[in-house]
């Protein structure tokens, strides 16, 4: 069955989105990358160092389309910034626009998520907003011009799973865009549960970076974001709340 | 309110009594904790801890692992200036020693700088001895001009200044602060500081504060280990820090944990930091603030070192030299005694060995420069 989901113009066959950060080494990036069957990957360009040998964009292969993100940015200027530079960079022109202002939960700020939103998207950027899941601020990006929105599950790195899965119900059926679960995802069977409540893709980093085996994770991964598609478009059956006879009404003919 | 009030009421705390009340049991509840407190804090500081340290390193890699990753961010100090106007018992710089000072002039920092380069460093911490005369806010303003062609992040470690100073050295390119209150024990705090502005407790004390004020990314604290109580000496710290995260969440604020070293002079100090100490001490931070950076520095011999990296450190020092332009020259006086002598070559293969990634750079200041 074809499944293709266009982003920002590219049709991709994986809906699993994955990270750089938190390996040991970074040769384990391209593995990763094969043993996930990924096709989009997202990278901190605080973390790019053109002048360096050990620099982390000479691990990541080449078919892969780049997600530079703009992780350490505090404010929508900052976040601006990096994303130009990115681009100026060559790293493409998507952006995960991340904002964050508080260190110690490490909770998306939405309000300049939203401006920078705003700002690149009329630049031109792919944008891909990363938020915690509210359905205004989700419309508000929508509105800027974002391609997706990127709503958390649970705190970045925290393996809780689907926390807000409440509020990514809503988004999923009120927001007219691709609904990338990022953060928060730790198992196989959270990744699965998004994809059939219907969100577009999933994202995450911590999982398969710092599992005992990530190669064997990544997998685990790719096998669950298919299943939970397949799911999703297989139509899950209504759920009840008491066991029901097969045929109730007409049981009695047996 | 400043922390200062934190430290009047933490100060009337029976310690004597305090740290023999807690049990295994105390130290096991707070292993289980979400969020731990003060009591929690203190459990894991007490003498019933000693026998959990296992159970704490567990839970504290665990914790490192899910927030940090396996990775182990690298930088380097550079000394510009060895003038100082204090006279600080456990510091080779006390203005009573008499050596040949020194300062950096812009040619001989771009010497010093290019061949930190050259081994990999993006992120620098600058320290300056105490000097309003010798090495001013106008010249570290200076240096850090020149620096910021050279390094992706430069932090510093000079005397405390005012939020108005940090400020301008914001606008330089600084992106960090790194201010020991070495001791939080007021008494021993001024014993220890014999002359200078330093003896002002409160101005060092809420140093860190203004620099959080001010906005800088990321301010590191820390006590100087072995000049007071260790126990007494660890919770002031991570209660500082604990204050500071919390007013100031955009801030990211970081430990350390540096043990007194061999320097030029006398003094020794009377509290024995032992290495189970040590770990005690780190692993309760990190457990106390799972996110804060920790950092180890060259102070701790090579074989320790190596061992912590798996103990909720998250940011190490290399290729360490504690003397003036000591990258390029010879002669300078050391502050203190290193222990870790590898080069970065060499601690880059540890880590490596350790199943972890050195990463040089994790931040970029041109990023923050205005668009
Ligand atoms: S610790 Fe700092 S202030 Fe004290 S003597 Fe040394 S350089 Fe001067």
């Amino acid at each position: 069955m074809s499944d293709p989901f266009v982003l920002g113009g590219i049709p991709l066959t994986s809906r699993l989105f994955i990270g750089t950060g938190k390996y040991s080494r970074n040769t384990l990036i391209p593995e990763v990358v094969a043993s996930s069957g990924s096709q989009v990957i997202t990278v901190a360009l605080r973390r790019v160092d053109p002048q360096s040998q050990e620099n982390i964009m000479n691990y990541i292969p080449s078919q892969m389309t780049l997600l530079p993100n703009t992780s350490g940015a505090r404010t929508a200027e900052e976040a601006v910034r990096i994303a130009r530079l990115a681009r100026a960079a060559g790293l493409g022109n998507w952006v995960k626009i991340e904002v964050i202002s508080d260190q110690k939960y490490l909770l998306p700020d939405n309000s300049e998520t939203i401006r920078a939103t705003e700002i690149l998207a009329a630049e031109g950027f792919v944008v891909l907003p990363y938020m915690s899941p509210d359905l205004s601020a989700a419309l508000r990006m929508k509105a800027a011009g974002a391609a997706a929105i990127m709503p958390l599950g649970a705190p970045i790195g925290s393996n809780r799973g689907l926390q807000t899965k409440e509020l990514l119900r809503i988004l999923i059926s009120e927001v007219d865009l691709p609904i990338i679960v990022d953060a928060g995802i730790g198992r196989p069977s959270e990744a699965a549960e998004a994809m059939e409540m219907g969100a577009s893709a999933v994202l995450l980093n911590t999982a398969i970076a710092t599992a005992r085996d990530p190669l064997l994770m990544a997998e685990a991964f790719r096998e669950a974001v298919s299943s939970g598609r397949k799911a999703y478009l297989a139509g899950l059956g209504p759920v009840e709340e008491a066991a029901v006879h097969s045929s109730p009404l007409t049981g009695f003919l047996n | 309110m400043s922390f200062y009030e934190t430290v009047l009421r933490l100060e009337q705390l029976p310690y004597e009594t305090l740290w023999k009340q807690f049990t295994a049991e105390d130290v096991n509840r707070a292993l289980r904790k979400e969020r731990l407190d003060e009591h929690d804090l203190q459990a894991l500081l007490s003498p019933a801890a000693a026998s959990c340290l296992e159970e704490m390193a567990q839970r504290a890699q665990q914790l490192t692992r899910k927030h940090f990753g396996h990775v182990m961010q690298l930088f380097t100090p550079m000394y510009l200036a060895d003038f100082c106007v204090n006279h600080c018992t456990y510091c080779s710089f006390s203005s009573i020693y008499d050596f040949p000072r020194k300062k950096l002039g812009p040619e001989e920092l771009r010497q010093e700088a290019s061949v930190i380069a050259a081994s990999g460093f993006r992120h620098l911490l600058v320290l300056t001895g105490e000097s309003r005369k010798e090495s001013p806010t106008a010249y570290v303003k200076d240096c850090v001009k020149i620096l910021r062609e050279y390094f992706s992040s430069v932090s510093i470690e000079v005397n405390p200044l005012s939020i108005e100073e940090y400020r301008e050295l914001m606008e330089a390119g600084v992106d960090g602060l790194t201010l020991y209150q070495e001791v939080y024990h007021q008494e021993t705090y001024r014993k220890l500081h014999i002359k200078g502005p330093k003896r002002v407790y409160r101005n060092r004390l809420d140093a860190p504060e203004r620099g959080c004020q001010a906005g800088f990314r990321a301010v590191n604290i820390g006590a100087l280990l072995g000049m007071y109580d260790w126990r007494q000496e660890a919770f002031f710290t991570a209660m500082h820090a604990r204050y500071l995260q919390d007013k100031y969440p955009e801030c990211e604020i970081g430990l350390s944990a540096p043990r007194f070293r061999p320097y030029l002079g006398e003094f020794n100090p009377d509290s024995d930091v032992t290495d189970r100490a040590l770990v005690q001490i780190i692993l309760a931070y990190r457990l106390f603030l799972p996110r804060a950076g920790i950092t180890l520095s060259t102070r701790e011999p090579a074989s320790l070192r190596d061992r912590l990296v798996h103990l909720g450190i998250t940011k190490m020092s290399a290729g360490v030299s504690t003397e003036v332009g000591g990258h390029t020259q010879t002669g300078g006086t050391p502050q203190f005694e290193i222990s870790d002598s590898r080069n970065v070559q060499e601690i880059i293969d540890m880590l490596i060995a350790n199943n972890l990634q050195p990463v040089f750079k994790d931040w970029d200041i041109l990023t923050v420069a205005p668009v």
